[in-house]
């Protein structure tokens, strides 16, 4: 691995995530292509296998950008790819909330508001359906996932029983 | 700032912060399920609809969407300070354990057991969003309009997997128009 350039890495960063409207993902394939392709600073099973770990952490996925920073340059690293993340969401977002709270009956936000409400769950229904497709290998695992909306929907239990039986039944090897 | 926030409750810092620390500790595999199940079902803070109103103002802003919901949930019920409380504790925490896995998964990741019970995480949170997307397709009103608008979405991401931005960018400005001409 060579040595990283960490004001480069952080300017990508911040230039990528002024872009990323619609989330992460967006951005996924490019932070890919700079990390592995352009710079060679990770090899493309290092970078997948960073990603599925920052997936089962708790807490929003896109902390992979962290772990990659910590993994190229410890602290640092995590600087470098962590900040940016935040710079659109305390300039921007808080504009818009700033607006959104300031005068909430104005008719452009009230459009805006619930115009795009139907446009967000149909992409999060993508989102949920690719990443069932992407997670579950034969029937078994769809039938577990199907279990768990089925009860998510019918019980109020807490999710984290059902998070520790998905990781059961993983290791006896049901799913 | 005081008059707008007159009718809202006044929730302090230390509370956004703890309810966004709490959010983010449980959120495994995807931050959406358990931001709606703090906020919605059991703190009480956000409507259903106002919950979706948030997130889809957070879709269209650059970052993810859910940072977004907390920046901006925390602004509206405690100011700049409150957003800057609940996105410490949405991120600061998950920042350090995905610090703490990196250095564990050195040691044990390539444990069969530890892979296998990932996978098997990762199928049950994939039914925690689905599930949570229906919860939320119920606040849609019953009309053709915003289920096509929904259904074309999808169609366009989840079927055809065109570039979110272009789908985004194709739809937004005629369901925004819709919601404008629909109301007076």
């Amino acid at each position: 691995m060579d040595r990283v350039d960490l004001t480069a890495l952080f300017l990508h960063f911040l230039a990528l995530w002024f872009v990323a409207v619609g989330g992460p993902s967006t951005i996924l394939p490019d932070i890919h292509r700079y990390l592995v392709e352009a710079r060679h600073l990770l090899t493309s099973a290092q970078f997948a296998e960073i990603y599925t770990l920052a997936q089962v952490a708790p807490g929003p996925n896109v902390m992979y950008v962290t772990l990659i920073g910590w993994h190229l340059a410890g602290w640092a690293g995590v600087a470098a790819t962590t900040i940016p993340l935040l710079v659109p969401a305390t300039t921007l977002t808080l504009l818009v909330g700033h607006f959104n709270e300031r005068y909430p009956d104005a008719p452009i936000g009230r459009a805006i508001r619930r115009g795009l409400m139907p446009i967000t769950i149909g992409l999060m229904f993508a989102s949920a359906t690719i990443l069932m497709r992407a997670v579950n290998h034969d029937w078994r695992g769809y039938l577990l996932t199907l279990l768990t909306v089925a009860v998510v929907l019918r019980k109020s239990w807490n999710p984290l029983w059902l998070l520790a039986a998905g990781a059961l039944a993983g290791i006896v090897g049901l799913v | 700032m005081e008059q707008t926030e007159s009718t809202k409750p006044r929730i302090g810092r230390f509370a956004l912060f703890l309810t966004f620390s709490r959010i983010t500790l449980s959120s495994f595999g995807g931050a959406l399920f358990w931001a709606r199940r703090g906020l919605v079902e059991r703190q009480r803070w956000l409507t259903e609809r106002e919950f979706v109103e948030l997130l889809s103002l957070g879709q269209l802003l650059p970052g993810p969407n859910v940072l977004n919901l907390t920046v901006m949930v925390g602004y509206r019920f405690a100011g700049w300070t409150g957003a800057a409380a609940a996105v410490a504790g949405y991120l600061g925490w998950p920042c350090l354990v995905v610090i703490g896995m990196g250095v564990l998964y050195q040691h044990y990741g390539a444990l069969p057991q530890v892979q296998r019970a990932l996978a098997g995480m990762s199928i049950v949170a994939a039914g925690l969003l689905l599930a949570t997307v229906i919860k939320l397709a119920m606040v849609l009103p019953r009309r053709w309009r915003p289920w096509l608008f929904g259904m074309l979405a999808f169609v366009g991401v989840g079927i055809m997997r065109w570039p979110l931005l272009w789908v985004i960018g194709a739809l937004a400005p005629w369901a925004v128009l819709a919601a404008w001409k629909e109301k007076e």
